[in-house]
């Protein structure tokens, strides 16, 4: 029923857009684009973040809208299929003209859309938690960096809770490959055994446990502290989570931290048994501020249900969106080669009562926290980093990303800058 | 009279000092409790906590358990300590100390009192010891084995006052077991032997965590390190015993997933011939089914997969003649037409749910009786829910053989399939057969979905999942043949059981398929081929 209403809150939004397009021609308004999947298997996640974008733009326009013009929010669905979203992409700038577009979900998808705005010069906001290895000029990433989430997850387990030997779990793909491919340097960079290291990955919706949570209970009988750093992606870790509770492994035991569980995640499942196992986000929608207070209000109102929650990428979001509009304001222009330059430096409240930066890598300051899940579907935050953590783009852990570094201020003006040979290697990653 | 005077002053200073006692108990628990309402820091929390656990009061379990279960929050108002279960509006709160109903409030007006990973291990300890002289004999195994494991040698004298007036024979024995995990860390030598001796019937990890601090520690003498290494290595050796037996069950348990999902198709596909690509889709309605079901009966969960177990059967066997009479019916004969059509049955299958229930996975509750895991002996275990799936399957499967072996339908299935003309000149209904057939095959591709309820995402496209699965098995147990099936199914599930820990769960996959392409080369027909002239045809 749910869905059905959101389909049609889109499709009215949509046709609202089309009959501003039409009428509006005396007023100019300036274009956002929203590129989310609204139908496939990503629907799930993406059409949060496509409303949370309606919001902010209904916000921003009561507020006066821009440069004294309205915003006008243009909605397409890639419908979780990566080569569209290029292609949506391009439609977005090329025939609708978007200042800038706010959009994509998994890696694949932005690597997907990414030539398209280098080859139209135009800004992609993206605000999801990736494996970083990546700064394009054209590209705000206001999701975490690997150093910005999963490093601080390590070194509040290591530090605090005393692990000793590390499970890290994940799905086939190339998040956690490359996650995990950091997180063991960095392991091993702090003097951990690789003997006390066990890399596990399982196919997309495994849902058959058993024997990796009997692995992972025998090796955790080893008699050091153990703990399981989890990249598991979306439907599996609801088996995963029962087979561990079944198996009779409480949070007290063998902690298991995850970077892909948040509050949206956690709305549709039983909590019980999941009680005390751990997330790490830069946000949490149960952290007390008034900022926060005000923006959850103002998203049950919008959504117009109450059981509705908010987490990390709607936050990555909010942080683009008032980047984006206070450089637009700096520059005078939404012009994207001025915004570029513009935003560098630019800083906005995030919601949990700091401030977000934009560094010249085109990453985001960010606290960190990590949270414990509570029977309700909340999480406790339990520990915090101190200040807030800049993104680093290039691994500091990985050997070949270690002398790259990436600045987009002149005179470097480079994603991709290798400091040993004072090379710059454009987009070409590998 | 000097005795009545004796007897009356002691009277009197028992009286006295219980009634002290009983005010100090008061005392020391209020301290706590008001320790407790401001503490800020987990550790000003657990120093609150340790006054509450040791004060006697009556309350202090109760409060203690619902700290450790995270429902005492705080007011606002009045800085009162409350216990609050949440109701629609807010929460239904009580007074922590003298449990007094004091109505409902608003969610803002308390604030929980937040317990994490560490302090919930402490107050683990902290009930444990409370509940040692709990009434229920498992109730007080548990609570002496997590004292076992407090590595407090103090609590050996609170164990010894309990062994003399236990009685029950596992309460002793656990006794026993949790002074010698204690005593591990006795500074006498000869001690420490015994407990050594005593635990190494104990393959918790518990123990093999202080057997190998023991082992390591070079400033024990030699005799305590070697009996250590020696009880470590017979530990060892039940352990990898035991997982053996593990894998072998998990192996089963898994091709007993297979075969539920596979045992429909091999109906429809196997006896009648029809690929019928919406076999997953007929699955997830009998998931879907089961959630149905348990919103219809929330209050008795328990019982609500029995409900749902015919219900499936019988909405997925309507919808399994409906996609036969309406669409397979004049496809017979052209296995490429009836793939393509009933892929389109099961995307209209999956569009349809999504519509209905929206894209989001439903929760599907496991019941009470299901979860958790059986002890066979200490350090094996195996999990409810897949024991009895186990079961489930295998009673399936013989209620099938006797469908088919047993009934007139059974009969007459055989008949039409073996050769359908002459069946036809026998006076069989030929096409209600047909129908009857699919409706069977499709109601236990139902039945399988209530077990898949249990074990997995219950969404859209669970179906998909299995689908390829499920062919696979037919396929290699050799189309037609039911026992076929089933041995295909149990020996798919152990083989990617036994290579899973080794290659890992995507190379297991990787290999299965290569083996079954590679048979399929050398026995096109599958492990248990049909014979004779049906084959043939």
């Amino acid at each position: 029923m749910h869905t059905y209403a959101l389909l049609k809150k889109t499709l009215a939004a949509a046709a609202a857009a089309t009959l501003a397009m039409g009428t509006a021609y005396g007023q100019e308004t300036i274009k956002v684009g929203i590129l989310h999947s609204l139908s496939g298997t990503m629907a799930i996640s993406e059409t949060t973040l496509k409303d949370t974008m309606l919001m902010l733009i209904a916000e921003q326009n009561a507020k006066g809208g821009l440069l004294g013009k309205k915003l006008e929010a243009v909605v397409v669905d890639p419908a979780s299929d990566w080569p569209l979203f290029a292609e949506k992409a391009r439609e977005l700038i090329e025939v609708q003209k978007v200042a800038a577009v706010f959009g994509c979900w998994t890696s694949v998808s932005r690597k997907s859309v990414l030539p398209v705005f280098e080859e139209l010069n135009s800004l992609l906001f993206y605000p999801v938690q990736y494996e970083g290895e990546e700064s394009s000029k054209n590209v705000f990433y206001t999701g975490a960096a690997p150093n910005q989430q999963a490093i601080p997850a390590v070194d509040y387990l290591m530090n605090e809770i005393g692990v000793k030997r590390w499970v890290l779990a994940g799905t086939d793909y190339v998040y956690p490959r490359t996650t995990n491919r950091i997180l063991e340097a960095y392991l091993k960079a702090k003097g951990v055994a690789a003997a006390d290291i066990m890399i596990n990955y399982t196919p997309f919706g495994h849902s058959d446990w058993q024997s990796i949570i009997a692995q992972i209970k025998t090796f955790g009988s080893a008699g050091k502290k153990t703990a399981v750093v989890s990249t598991i992606n979306g439907d599996a870790n609801v088996p995963f989570y029962k087979e561990l509770g079944n198996q009779g492994i409480s949070a007290e035991d063998i902690p298991v931290v995850a970077f892909s569980v948040g509050e949206e995640e956690l709305s549709g499942i039983d909590t019980a048994p999941l009680v005390g196992h751990l997330a790490a986000w830069n946000y949490f929608m149960s952290i007390e501020s008034d900022v926060n207070d005000a923006f959850i209000k103002e998203w049950l109102g919008f959504i117009k249900n109450p059981k509705r929650v908010t987490n990390d990428p709607m936050e990555a979001h909010y942080i683009g969106f008032k980047m984006w509009a206070a450089a637009v304001e700096k520059a005078a222009s939404t012009d994207p080669k001025a915004v570029q330059e513009a935003i560098i430096g630019v800083s906005v409240p995030n919601l949990t009562g700091g401030v977000a930066t934009m560094m010249a890598n085109h990453h985001v300051t960010k606290p960190v926290f990590i949270g414990e899940i509570q029977d309700d579907g909340q999480f406790e935050v339990v520990w915090q980093t101190p200040s807030t953590v800049v993104g680093d783009a290039w691994s500091d852990f990985l050997p070949g990303s270690r002398d790259i570094t990436a600045d987009w201020m002149p005179p470097l003006s480079c994603g991709n800058y290798n400091v040993k040979t004072g090379m710059c290697s454009g987009q070409n990653y590998e | 009279m000097i005795k009545v005077d004796k007897t009356a002053v002691i009277l009197c200073l028992v009286t006295l000092a219980w009634v002290s006692l009983a005010r100090a108990a008061e005392e020391d628990f209020l301290q706590g409790i008001a320790a407790l309402v401001v503490a800020e820091s987990y550790q000003d929390k657990r120093a609150a906590a340790a006054v509450i656990s040791t004060s006697g009061h009556a309350r202090a379990e109760a409060v203690l358990n619902a700290l450790f279960e995270g429902e005492v929050y705080t007011t606002r108002s009045d800085m009162r300590l409350v216990t609050a279960a949440p109701t629609d509006e807010g929460f239904a709160i009580r007074d922590a100390v003298t449990d007094e109903d004091l109505g409902t409030v608003g969610k803002r007006d308390v604030s929980r009192v937040s317990v994490n990973n560490q302090l919930r291990g402490e107050l683990r300890a902290m009930l444990a010891t409370l509940k040692l002289q709990h009434e229920n004999p498992r109730q007080r195994i548990a609570a002496i084995l997590e004292v076992g494991e407090s590595e407090d040698l103090a609590m050996l004298l609170t164990l010894q006052q309990l062994l003399a007036t236990e009685r029950h024979e596992g309460v002793r024995d656990a006794i026993a077991m949790a002074s010698a995990m204690l005593n591990l860390d006795s500074t006498e030598v000869p001690e420490r032997l015994a407990a050594i001796a005593t635990v190494s019937s104990n393959i918790g990890g518990h123990v093999r965590t202080k057997l190998t601090a023991l082992t390591a520690n070079q400033s024990l003498d030699e005799d305590t390190r070697v009996a250590a290494r020696q009880a470590l290595i017979d530990i060892e050796r039940r352990v990898t015993f035991f997982d053996l037996i593990q894998t072998a069950f998990f192996g089963l348990s898994l091709g007993s997933i297979l075969v539920l999902a596979a045992i429909g198709l091999s109906v429809t596909f196997g006896i009648m011939g029809v690929i019928n690509m919406a076999h997953g889709e007929l699955m997830m309605l009998g998931a879907y089914t089961t959630y149905v079901v348990q919103q219809l009966m929330p209050d008795a969960i328990g019982a609500s997969l029995f409900v749902a177990m015919p219900t499936a059967f019988l909405i997925t066997a309507l919808v399994g003649v409906g996609i036969e009479r309406g669409i397979v019916r004049t496809l017979y004969g052209r296995p490429l037409e009836t793939l393509l059509a009933t892929f389109g049955v099961s995307l209209f299958l999956q569009q349809t749910v999504r519509s209905v229930f929206s894209p989001l996975n439903r929760s599907v509750i496991t019941p009470e009786w299901m979860s958790g895991s059986l002890e066979i002996t200490p350090g094996l275990d195996i999990t409810l829910n897949r024991l009895y799936i186990l079961l489930f399957s295998l009673l399936v499967f013989g209620a099938l053989l006797m469908v088919l072996r047993r009934t007139r339908l059974g009969l007459e299935m055989r008949a039409v399939t073996q050769n359908r003309a002459m069946a036809k000149a026998m006076g069989v209904r030929t096409d209600r057969v047909d129908a009857l057939t699919f409706g069977l095959g499709s109601g236990i591709a139902g039945l399988a979905g209530v077990a898949l309820s249990q074990l997995t995402n219950v969404g859209p496209n669970l179906g998909q999942a299995y689908i390829v699965d499920s062919f696979m098995v037919v396929v290699f147990g050799g189309v037609g043949s039911l026992w076929g099936t089933l041995v295909s199914g149990l020996s798919l599930g152990v083989a990617s059981k036994l290579i899973e820990p080794a290659a890992g769960a995507v190379m297991a996959k990787i290999f299965v398929l290569i083996f079954l392409i590679v048979f399929i080369q050398k026995r096109p027909r599958g492990l248990f081929p049909q014979k004779g002239r049906a084959a043939e045809a």
